[in-house]
This record gives structure tokens, C-alpha cells and sequence, in this order.
């Protein structure tokens, strides 16, 4: 399907007298980095086809304030949640699903305190979904058949909110073999960029944390690093590059593979 | 046993509880230092995380050789309590193995599980002193135990055996002064016979059998004191050590954060604050809710400023490491140990006590624990992934002092790493971290 991407928002979907089934939050960096609006893309390929009514905000979308709330600045959070809760309420948003665990883990847990009460999943959850209502049909043998992958969780994913199994059972679905690495699941180490670390330079230390985990996963041998969070994305490309397997390993997100599965 | 021995008895038994219960009510004190937080709800779910965690220590068995170990020495710690109650009461009463005759073949059961499982505790706890003291696991032999931390690791192993020792004395001097007719034990005076108790009736005649019958009552004269005086040293040594954890694991986890892990702390204080500037109705100049409330800090520079619960997990923590071999941090050569965050926080809830004990309540010893004893490069190298949070077998969660402290040090002393301000300044002004316009957020649709 080469059809241009539709793209709806909240705006045009009022002025339609219209109202979507769920409202897709995009993220800043599923928004302006080069790298996550792919997967963004992905997801909304994966929306169109299956015909899923949903809006994004566009330009009355903001960051949600996680990375202020971990760098220890509650008034930039809260600043950030006011306004985003009074435009969630205007459009009476009920259901929300985002590609970026740390949007998601605010939206479902934050803000419920601060009035914005939501339904909140994340893309891997809403995929599964579309799956399992069998509004998604995945080619059999697909390109993924026999693939090595791996899959890291996203901390604010996995230990944070408890999901492990939807990413999980998506790449099973790809016919290809999951290989789990030695830390996983509720053991999963992080990839280095939560809690605002990814906009700043590290503490003095000996390794970089992202070096760390890929190396985990290179132990496993994986042709692709699956993951579910752009930030876990960046780290985990940059540290496949740093031991030159960039040409053997790619990094995707789960949306993606899922899109290129179905040939979307 | 002759009026004396009561008296000593009495006269300690009233000086080792009188110690233990000071120390606890300064502990509680202590705790009760902190913020309030309402931990009261879900009452069903935080007993069953209790039996499960605490109780069935869950959590300890993702890494099982340890855990069996643990159990062990746990399971014979509880256990043994049962013939404690016998030992007060055959101390104060001048009495010897006072329930015997009435449990009988109950007795023996008893007594023989309680030696089954005080063999396996010696076993654990030889094993426990060659992991750390030759094996070196890494989360065992890291800096921040240097000193006290790791001399109380040891010496808590040492009385265990020391104690376990007694316990075999007594009983297996008891059983060879049976088999020459010599025990006191009510209704086998002066009868030959066995007690039958699993290891001692073995292991007494082993080690004791060529002994004159003098030095026999001395053996089991000397354990049975030596268990009692291990008994209350153990028991006022407790709660100066990290070994209190095997009463405080119960409260603590009981108390736990039954939320998400994602999900942190809100500020109230905060909320309040922007709704004003936001509400554009709101009267600027109308009289705060309460005039003669002072204002709290934000976030937290000393332990006062953390709720009891960042406090009782201070002192509940066993300084087992499992954090900090879990944090990615750690892992990479950074400063930052979530251990070493609880181990300071404790350290300096006890010096703030001291102070208050000594000098008042507004004594300023020019301390802090942001400052004096945990540092910005600390708090910073965090990446919150919770992985300490999942590790701890008690279920503390360092992560949250670590955020209280940002929250000071951000909020009230605005300092930072500088790469965090511009990134704060970008999603005050465009509503994201980086300069990108808030006008440009649906671009990617039409890129290709
Ligand atoms: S949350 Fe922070 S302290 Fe805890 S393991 Fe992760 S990086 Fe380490
Ligand atoms: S915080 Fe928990 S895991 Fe860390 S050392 Fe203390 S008891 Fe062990």
C-alpha cells in the first residue's frame, strides 16, 4: 500500500462532528526525531489498515512532562499536565495509545491524580488487539521467518506498568524465533536514557549503560533488536554501532516489524 | 537449680529486655520523624504481600542457592523461639525442661526439628562466611560496607554459630548425663535412658562420652547459659545492626507501595501553586488556606523531609546489595549505589536522633543527607528504571529518596546538571525537550 498516510486530528475530527475511537498521543520524539517518526509512521500504517478511527493532537499536543518530573522539576511537570489534561477534556478523549512507554506511563499514572482520567495502552497492546479481533492478518512465512530476535524492555514498560507479554507475543506472530537475553523481563537492564538521563551526559563511570545492555543482547546473536520505546531505539542503535553491527543487526521497533510484516 | 541462678536469670532477663525496648522506642521515634503518608488502605492486599514477601520471602527465590541458605537460618531463628519460652520459664521457676513431661513424644518432636534445622543454620551460616569473606561476590565486597557494615555482616554470623554451639551443648551434655542416669529432667531422675532428640542423642555421646561426669555438668551448664546470654546479646545487638530486618521486614512490607512502580509521587503543594497561575480567576493577593502553616520544603534536603516510610525502609534495609548489583548505574562505574542511599539515610536518621536526644529538637549540627552524605553526582547518574525497587527482597525503594532529593536540589536550590536546564527551558517555552516548534508537531505526516 503506497496510499498517503491519513492522519486526522482532534480539530478536523470536531469540525466533522465527528469523534474517534481512541486518540493516537505521538510524543516528542515520535514527533521530531528522525528515527522515531519512522516508527510513528509505523503505527499509523498499522492504524490505516485496519481501518481504527483515531485522531492525534498535532500542534495542541505538548510533552506530556516526564523527563521534567524525573529531572526533579514538579512545576514544569504539572505546568505540562494542566494544559494537557484541559485539551484531553475539551475533546473528551477516553481512550488514548501511544508508541513511547514514558508518555504512556505519565498519561495512565500521572495525571489521573491531576484530573485527566484516561484509558491508556500502549501501541504493542493495541496491536495485539487489532490482532487477536483478526483485523490485522500477518502473512504466513513472512520476511521475519526464522529471524533471530531479541526483544529489551522499555523499564517504563516492563517494570514500570508490568507489560512484558504483548510485545512478546506480537514476534512470535512474526514466525520467528525470540531469543531472550540473560536479563529480561522483570530482570531487564535499562538501556540508559530514562529519568532525564537522555538528555544529558552521563556521570563519570567506566561504561556507558547502553554499551552495557548490547552487549546483552549480542550475546544472543540476534539479527534484529526489537524494542518498544524511541528512547530505548536511540540507545540501543547507537550501541549496536559502537561495536560495528550495524550492518548485521538492525533495531526496530515493534510496530515496525509488524508493518513490514504485513506488508503495509 | 538454686535461688541464685534465679536471681542472675531474673536480674538479666530484665536488663536485656529493658535495653531492647529503649532502643526500639527510639527507633520508632526516629522513624516517626519523617512526613506523614497514609499507607493505611488495601488492608487485604498488603497482608498477603506481607505472607507472600516478607513471610515467604518471594522474592529471595529468583536466586535460589541463597534463598535455601536464608530459609535455614530463618526457619531455625523462628523455630527455636518455641524452647526459648521453655529456658525463661525453666529460669524463673529453678525448673529443668519443665514441658517434657506434659508434651512427651510431641516434646521430642520438637526438640529434635529444632536441632535438624539449627544443623542446617550452622551449615548456611559457614557457607554464608566463606561467600563473604573468600568467595568475594561483588555486591558483598563493595566500598560503601567497608568498616561497621561489614564487621556486623560477620559478627551476626558468628553468634549464630556461637549459639547454635550452646544449643548442641546442652542438649548433648543433657543426653549423656541421661545415659549415666544423672539428668534432672523431671520424672528420669536418676534413670538411665535416651532422649531420643534427633542429632544431640548422636552427636552428645560423640563429642562429650569420655568426659568425667563433673565436666559433663559443666558442658551442659555452660551451654544452657551461654544460649541464654547469646540470646539476649543477639537480642540488644539487633537493632544496632542490620540484622533488625528479621523484625522490620514485617512492617516494611506490609507498608509497601502497592501503586505502580511507574508511577511517582504527585506534589500537592505543587498542584496547588499551578492551579493559581493558571486559574486567571483566581485572586492573587487571597489569604493562604492556612496563614500559620510553614510552608514544607520541596522535596527533601535531610531525612526530616522524608515520610517514615523512606525511614523505616532505612532501617529495615539488610545491606544485602541486591540493588545494587541490579543498577545500571552501579553496573557502569558510577558513583551511585542504591544501597549506599539507604545505608546513609539510616546512618543519618540515627545522628539526627542523637542530636535531638542530646542538644533538643532544633539542634543544627550544619549536617544534611543531601550534602553531607549522598552527592549530586549521585542523584543524578539515576535513570529510574526501577530495577532496585524489583530487586529488594524487602521491598524498600531507594528510587523514591533519590527523587525526593532532585526535587530539592531542582526545586529549592535550582541546580542541576546544565543540560537538563536547557531541556527544561525548551518544554516550558515549546512544549518539548528539544527546540523544535510546538507548530511543527504533525510534520512528519507530510515528510517522506
Ligand atoms: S532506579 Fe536508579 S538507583 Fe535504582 S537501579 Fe535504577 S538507576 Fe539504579
Ligand atoms: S535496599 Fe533492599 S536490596 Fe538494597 S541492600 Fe537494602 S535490603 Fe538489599
Amino acid at each position: 500500500m503506497s496510499n498517503a498516510l491519513r492522519v486526522p486530528t482532534m480539530a478536523e475530527m470536531m469540525a466533522a462532528g465527528e469523534s474517534p475511537e481512541i486518540l493516537f498521543w505521538v510524543g516528542c520524539a515520535g514527533s521530531f526525531d528522525d528515527r522515531a517518526k519512522k516508527i510513528t509512521k509505523a503505527v499509523v500504517k498499522i492504524l490505516n489498515a485496519c481501518d481504527v478511527k483515531f485522531a492525534v493532537l498535532g500542534a495542541e499536543e505538548s510533552c506530556t512532562g516526564d523527563p521534567a518530573k524525573r529531572a526533579g522539576n514538579e512545576f514544569t511537570f504539572q505546568m505540562q499536565a494542566f494544559m494537557n489534561i484541559e485539551v484531553l477534556n475539551a475533546y473528551e478523549v477516553k481512550k488514548i495509545v501511544t508508541a513511547c512507554p514514558h508518555c504512556f506511563n505519565t498519561l495512565k499514572n500521572e495525571y489521573p491524580e491531576l484530573g485527566g482520567n484516561y484509558e491508556v495502552i500502549h501501541h504493542t497492546q493495541l496491536i495485539q488487539g487489532l490482532i487477536n479481533e483478526g483485523k490485522l492478518a500477518l502473512k504466513e512465512g513472512g520476511m521475519f521467518k526464522g529471524k533471530k530476535i531479541t526483544f529489551h524492555d522499555p523499564c517504563y514498560l516492563g517494570r514500570a506498568n508490568n507489560v512484558y507479554d504483548a510485545p512478546r507475543e506480537l514476534i512470535e506472530k512474526l514466525d520467528a524465533e525470540l531469543v531472550e537475553m540473560k536479563r529480561c523481563k522483570t530482570k531487564g537492564l535499562c538501556c540508559g536514557a530514562g529519568g532525564a538521563q537522555m538528555f544529558k551526559e552521563a556521570e563519570k563511570g567506566n561504561k556507558e549503560v547502553n554499551i552495557e545492555r548490547t552487549e546483552d543482547a549480542l550475546e544472543v546473536k540476534p539479527n534484529i533488536i526489537a524494542t518498544g520505546c524511541p528512547f530505548c531505539n536511540t540507545m540501543m542503535t547507537d550501541g549496536v554501532k559502537n561495536f560495528n553491527k550495524e550492518d548485521e543487526i538492525l533495531v526496530l521497533d515493534v510496530a515496525e516489524l509488524i508493518a513490514s510484516a504485513g506488508e503495509l | 537449680m538454686d535461688w541464685l541462678q534465679i536471681v542472675i536469670f531474673g536480674v538479666l532477663l530484665a536488663v536485656g529486655f529493658g535495653f531492647f525496648t529503649t532502643r526500639i522506642l527510639q527507633i520508632r521515634k526516629n522513624i516517626l520523624l519523617g512526613r506523614d503518608l497514609d499507607r493505611t488502605d488495601n488492608k487485604g492486599e498488603r497482608w498477603r504481600t506481607m505472607l507472600l514477601v516478607a513471610f515467604g520471602q518471594k522474592k529471595m527465590f529468583s536466586n535460589p542457592i541463597p534463598a535455601f541458605l536464608h530459609l535455614a537460618i530463618y526457619a531455625a531463628f523462628v523455630v527455636t523461639q518455641i524452647e526459648l519460652i521453655e529456658i525463661f520459664v525453666d529460669g524463673l521457676t529453678g525448673h529443668h525442661r519443665i514441658f517434657m513431661p506434659y508434651l512427651g513424644g510431641f516434646y521430642t518432636f520438637i526438640i529434635s526439628f529444632i536441632e535438624v534445622l539449627s544443623v542446617l543454620a550452622f551449615i548456611a551460616t559457614v557457607a554464608f562466611l566463606w561467600r563473604r569473606n573468600m568467595l568475594k561476590v561483588p555486591r558483598l565486597v563493595k566500598s560503601e560496607l567497608n568498616g561497621w557494615p561489614k564487621l556486623d555482616a560477620n559478627l551476626i554470623l558468628i553468634f549464630e554459630i556461637v549459639l547454635i554451639t550452646f544449643i548442641m551443648m546442652m542438649n548433648g551434655g543433657d543426653e549423656v548425663l541421661f545415659n549415666r542416669g544423672l539428668t534432672h529432667a523431671p520424672g528420669f531422675e536418676g534413670q538411665e535412658g535416651s532422649f531420643g532428640f534427633a542429632i544431640s542423642q548422636h552427636l552428645g555421646p560423640l563429642l562429650f562420652g569420655g568426659m568425667s561426669d563433673g565436666a559433663l555438668m559443666a558442658v551442659e551448664r555452660i551451654g544452657w547459659w551461654g544460649h541464654i546470654l547469646m540470646v539476649f546479646l543477639f537480642l540488644n545487638y539487633l537493632p544496632y545492626s542490620k540484622h533488625f530486618h528479621v523484625v522490620l521486614a514485617f512492617p516494611n512490607v506490609y507498608y509497601s507501595n502497592l501503586e505502580q512502580k511507574g508511577r511517582f509521587t504527585n506534589m500537592e503543594s505543587v498542584t496547588n501553586e499551578v492551579k493559581l497561575m493558571l486559574d486567571t480567576s483566581a485572586d492573587p493577593y487571597a489569604a493562604p488556606a492556612d496563614p500559620n502553616a510553614t510552608p514544607q520544603r520541596f522535596g527533601a534536603k535531610d531525612v526530616q523531609d522524608l515520610t517514615w516510610k523512606n525511614l523505616l525502609d532505612a532501617y529495615s534495609c539488610t545491606e544485602c546489595g541486591r540493588c545494587t548489583a541490579a543498577c545500571p548505574a552501579n553496573q557502569t562505574g558510577k558513583l551511585l549505589s542504591p544501597r549506599k542511599i539507604m545505608m546513609d539515610t539510616r546512618d543519618r536518621i540515627e545522628e539526627v536522633g542523637n542530636n535531638i536526644k542530646k542538644h533538643g529538637a532544633d539542634y543544627d549540627d550544619g549536617k544534611s543527607l543531601f550534602g553531607s552524605y549522598i552527592t549530586d553526582e549521585e542523584i543524578w547518574a539515576c535513570t529510574s528504571c526501577n530495577a532496585c525497587v524489583q530487586e529488594c527482597p524487602v521491598n524498600i525503594d531507594p528510587l523514591n529518596i533519590i527523587m525526593e532529593l532532585r526535587r530539592y536540589s531542582v526545586m529549592e536550590e535550582s541546580k542541576m546538571p546544565t543540560e537538563l536546564t536547557g531541556m527544561l527551558t525548551n518544554i516550558e517555552n515549546n512544549g518539548a525537550p528539544w527546540q523544535f516548534s510546538q507548530a511543527d508537531r504533525l510534520k512528519w505526516k507530510d515528510e517522506a
